[in-house]
């Protein structure tokens, strides 16, 4: 299973004969349902979102819809608060996905091995990845992290004292919430490649008298790679464009100081009613992790080109 | 193998078509019977009060249904605004409030409601509380009716300030306020001297801090539309609000809304709140508060002697959408008559009585000697509220607690925003009142070329 | 293979290191301590959902004491409270919007993922990053023209509406997860049914299927996760009629007054489908997300 592709260099169809044109056809047709279908749901409204961005259109005033071409984007470039936002969602991300990697990995190690109970422990250890994110992000918010009542402070408090950690550390806190929530996700995956791993090479090893520690360097880490890495790109995917937890635990407070840029696009179009801003943010925010996605994707991440490891 | 995977995604299919077909079955079910009536209301006890009594209605109402959408102020408010403005047609009734009514009348978003109401006899809007119908009203026709009104007071543990010896003047000014709170502020106990409201939100923060402005006699504005936010007697408003919460008021202020605070009063844990003549319904009430019965009653605090308390009212109104507008009607006035007060009052007992709407409700025996304390402060309250005139000096807007003018949603969200951080100690007082004042010459530049 | 130093600390490692014969003869102290270990872990992380069970259970003067309550006396009233408020009906708008969009996605994405399976080529990679792309685009920006061009073919607060948004949303992740499974299958099964033809749907679905259906399930459960969970489009798209159960959930944080036991209760109701299905098929979904595992 050592398949590996280079790009051709030459297109496929060309110099093919017609039968083999006709194979290729029956080949991507499969593909066809899903691509359109996604087309049709996702580039309209994106279409008519950057026509919205061209235009300054407050919902609340009508007869206000005019024609700006790129007013709106220019107030982008100068917003400051669009700034903060966006600091406070690559904090975030890369905060989420990185330390819910690291604890998975560890929880994954540590489910790797068998022990009485092992799977009830795995049955609850998947379980806040399971939790709707607006329930977590409630229960957090109201019997966690609540200044008065909540657990956090209670257990807490006699180390570091009476900390409301909500308005202290607003961007923490839902970190904490978050990765609470995707630290599961990230162990299951990681769990799984554990599981794959072949295990007659790991016991040759342990043999030949190799430490646990070098042994998970050189063997384990490379084979999961494929794994972390999907984790990582879904998992920042997802987490890059957070919603609920934001809109229910802090509202992007105090100020900006944990609005992230979906919930700082939500205000400008729910509670400013200015649609053409809002779109115009949509755009660039499109744009931008287009960009970095392309860069990670094809030059970090392996897996996602499609050339395969050796297992 | 094979057998396996067919039957189970034969199942799936067959699932997945049952429910279909049982979804299709309730929808054609509905189209047959009586009218239903979707309601967007924001939740608050005196809504789900209606909302536990709606059978009443619907009995009475035997061709119409009713289902509610409740959700959280500002999520309800977007959706409900996002819905209006565009047409989109998703509910029959609203909640909107006298922010909201004037504008939309103008807009003719909404429905005249006064050919409604003069078709209904024993309806008595003349009994609705002046100021509010007012407020409600568009070119002298109602455009919502309201289902509570409030202004805004001072609530006070009488308990702790007779313990004490101390006395609350019953027209105090913030520096008494200030003081007081001082008096009785006691972190280490967990006894705070005054609990504030400073989450971001213009209907949260912004609501008591806009009277302080008021009440310091600042303007949002001047008449020329020139923003006035850092004016010296804005700031010393706002300075005043911020420092007091920040000094002698709750830790966390910055995310506390009315919600929170009424928690923590009635918990027993603050000796003063500043906030809506409305809260009396939590903190007197037997099932949840622990300080009934032991609270006092001031006006809203004024350093000018112009009285400074809000004017806010929750109202129902009907979208031109509306295909079925009798039967709207019908629901509306049910929920805003006297019939429905008396039911409340018996059902349900008179401490959920809505408040500041009708002047009736305060003449029956129960509910007047229950609300013995703060209602005929509430009512004074409210008339005393002036939108048309909120300040000292003269401005060109209307509204004493917001500016009703369509751009104050997002204005006010973004200022509120700044006055949180302040409370949050992340910027500073002066700070906050910079880049506001900057949010309010934006606005105020489309305004001076009008 | 040559022994090699140990690095600067690993990842949590908390038993000793020890020769590997050694292990083998003893493997009792080193499991139990390890044990111990992460069961204290799986608690830490289980406890805030445990409390939030027990919040359910309490009354709302209970729920908010200073001190954390775990002795109380117990009561089904918030329960009650939650069932009368009508959350039949938005469990059945959930449960079509999850079901039938999880079953398109299927439908519509394990070809697609068939399809770019297949020997790579330079389009295998942008349709590939096509698909993710579409979940790039922050749907909060997108969601006023979706608002206005459901309204425009009057499919505002309708739960068909709803599955069309949720399998365009999870179509990119299934397509996704379904070629890495598929890209495991060995190649010349893959081959085989390539050359098939016309009978391309048969060998699919009675050779490669049946290989791919740890896999299958995996990516429907976590699609199915997705979809029953998801707040944004439902509390935005919908109103009266289509609202599903985050949106019920959402409507129980009152403006006035203790809601916390209350809340807890409709939390958990609307929690236990999805906690309860990730439990049930978590060895399913541990094995098809490993799905290289020859055992």
């Amino acid at each position: 299973m050592t398949a590996v592709t280079a790009p051709s260099a030459v297109p496929v169809g060309t110099i093919r004969s017609r039968s083999t044109r006709q194979v290729s056809w029956s080949r991507r047709a499969p593909l066809l349902p899903a691509l359109v279908f996604v087309v049709v749901v996702t580039q309209v409204p994106f279409v008519v979102t950057i026509w919205y961005s061209l235009n300054s259109w407050n919902l609340v005033r009508p007869g206000s819809r005019q024609f700006v071409g790129l007013a709106n984007y220019v107030h982008v470039a100068t917003d400051v608060q669009f700034r903060t936002a966006l600091v406070n969602t690559v904090v975030l991300t890369a905060g989420t996905v990185i330390i819910s990697m690291v604890i998975g990995v560890a929880l994954a190690v540590l489910l790797d091995r068998k022990f009485l109970g092992r799977s009830v422990v795995r049955t609850l250890l998947i379980t806040p990845f399971l939790v709707m994110p607006v329930a977590a992000a409630l229960l957090w918010k109201t019997a966690m992290f609540d200044p008065t009542f909540g657990i956090v402070d209670y257990v807490l408090g006699p180390l570091v004292g009476h900390v409301v950690w909500l308005s202290r550390f607003p961007l923490a806190s839902v970190m904490v919430e978050m990765i609470w929530q995707w630290t599961p996700f990230m162990m299951l995956l990681v769990l799984a490649g554990l599981q794959s791993m072949p295990t007659d090479v790991v016991e040759a090893a342990g043999v030949d008298g190799a430490r646990p520690f070098a042994i998970f360097r050189e063997l384990t880490l490379p084979h999961l790679r494929r794994y972390i890495e999907l984790g990582v790109v879904l998992g920042a995917i997802y987490v890059v464009n957070e919603f609920d937890s934001i809109y229910m635990m802090t509202q992007g407070g105090p100020g900006v100081s944990s609005t992230n840029l979906p919930y700082y696009i939500y205000e400008r179009a729910f509670l400013g009613f200015d649609v053409g801003q809002s779109a115009a943010m949509g755009v660039v925010v499109l744009a931008g992790t287009i960009l970095v996605a392309t860069i990670a994707l094809r030059l970090i991440f392996t897996s996602f080109t499609g050339r395969e490891e050796a297992a | 193998m094979s057998d396996r995977t067919l039957s189970r995604r034969s199942f799936l299919g067959g699932a997945a078509a049952a429910v279909a077909l049982a979804a299709c079955g309730k929808a054609s079910a509905s189209r047959a019977s009586p009218v239903t009536l979707r309601v967007a209301i924001v939740s608050n006890s005196q809504m789900d009060d209606a909302i536990s009594l709606s059978p009443v209605f619907e009995h009475q109402h035997p061709g119409i249904r009713l289902k509610f959408v409740n959700l959280p102020e500002n999520e309800a408010r977007a959706k409900i605004t996002a819905d209006v403005a565009t047409q989109g047609g998703e509910f029959d009734v609203v909640m909107i409030s006298n922010y909201e009514t004037p504008l939309w009348a103008k807009n003719g978003w909404i429905v005249d409601l006064q050919p409604y109401i003069d078709r209904t006899p024993g309806y008595d809007a003349a009994d609705f509380v002046p100021r509010i119908r007012s407020s409600l009203s568009y070119n002298g026709h109602l455009y919502s009716v309201p289902f509570y009104g409030e202004s805004s007071f001072v609530m006070y543990r009488k308990d702790l300030f007779d313990r004490a010896g101390v006395v609350m003047p019953t027209h105090p000014t913030w520096l008494d306020v200030v003081r007081l709170a001082k008096r009785f502020h006691d972190p280490r106990s967990g006894h705070y001297g005054i609990v504030l409201r400073g989450d971001p939100g213009w209907g949260e923060n912004l609501a008591p801090i806009d009277t302080v402005i008021n009440a310091f006699g600042g303007r949002w504005y001047n008449m020329r539309w020139e923003a006035q936010l850092t004016t010296p007697q804005v700031k010393s408003a706002v300075g005043t609000y911020i420092e007091t919460v920040r000094a002698y008021g709750e830790p966390g202020a910055s995310a506390d809304g009315f919600t929170e605070c009424g928690t923590l009063y009635s918990q027993g844990d603050a000796a003063m709140w500043y906030d809506a003549t409305s809260a009396t319904s939590v903190i007197e009430d037997p099932a949840s508060s622990k300080v009934v019965g032991k609270n006092g009653y001031a006006w809203a605090p004024t350093q000018t002697g112009k009285p400074s308390g809000w004017l806010y009212t929750w109202s129902l109104s009907m979208p031109t959408t509306c295909s079925h507008r009798q039967q709207a009607w019908e629901f509306m006035a049910w929920m805003t008559s006297k019939s429905y007060i008396e039911l409340v009052g018996h059902r349900l007992g008179w401490s959920h009585v809505p408040p500041g709407s009708r002047l009736s409700s305060y003449r029956i025996p129960q509910y007047r000697e229950l609300s013995r304390r703060y209602g005929p402060l509430t009512l004074q309250s409210i008339q005393a509220a002036d939108p048309k005139h909120p300040t000292v000096r003269p401005v060109p807007y209307t509204g004493v607690q917001f500016l009703d003018i369509p751009e104050f949603q997002d204005l006010g969200q973004l200022v509120s925003e700044q006055f949180s951080a302040a409370i949050a100690g992340q910027t500073s007082v002066e700070a906050a009142l910079a880049q506001s004042q900057e949010y309010a010459q934006t606005v105020g530049a489309t305004y001076r070329h009008r | 293979m040559a022994a090699t130093d140990t690095l600067a600390a690993p990842p949590r490692a908390a038993t000793r290191p020890t020769p590997a014969i050694r292990r083998r003869r003893r493997p009792g102290i080193g499991n139990v301590v390890w044990g111990v270990v992460a069961w204290l872990v799986g608690i830490l992380f289980f406890f805030p959902v445990l409390w939030m069970v027990l919040s359910s259970f309490k009354t709302e003067a209970a729920a908010y004491t200073n001190v954390p309550q775990f002795v109380f006396s117990p009561t089904l009233a918030e329960y009650r409270h939650v069932f009368s408020s009508g959350v039949g009906s938005y469990f059945l708008n959930s449960a079509i919007a999850t079901v039938v969009s999880v079953v398109a996605v299927l439908l519509l994405g394990t070809p697609a993922a068939f399809a770019l399976s297949l020997r790579p080529i330079k389009k295998t990679s942008d349709a590939l990053f096509f698909f993710l792309s579409t979940k790039m685009l922050p749907i909060v920006a997108a969601i006023i023209p979706l608002f206005v061009a459901a309204e425009a073919v009057h499919m505002l607060d309708n739960v068909w509406t709803l599955v069309i948004l949720y399998t365009a949303m999870n179509l990119p992740i299934a397509v996704w997860m379904m070629r890495s499974f598929l890209l495991e299958v060995p190649s010349e099964l893959l081959e085989a049914a390539e050359m098939d033809g016309a009978r391309l749907w048969r060998s699919l679905r009675e050779v490669i299927l049946p290989v791919v259906s740890p896999g299958l399930a995996a990516t429907a459960l976590i699609c199915a996760i997705f979809a029953w969970n998801e707040f944004f489009f439902a509390v935005n798209i919908t109103a009266a009629r289509a609202a599903t159960v985050p949106v019920f959930l959402v409507g129980f944080i009152s403006s006035q007054g203790l809601y916390w036991a209350q809340l807890a209760a409709a939390a958990t109701i609307a929690t236990l489908p999805v906690v309860l299905a990730g439990w049930v098929a978590q060895r399913q979904l541990v094995r098809g997300l490993s799905f290289g595992a020859i055992k």
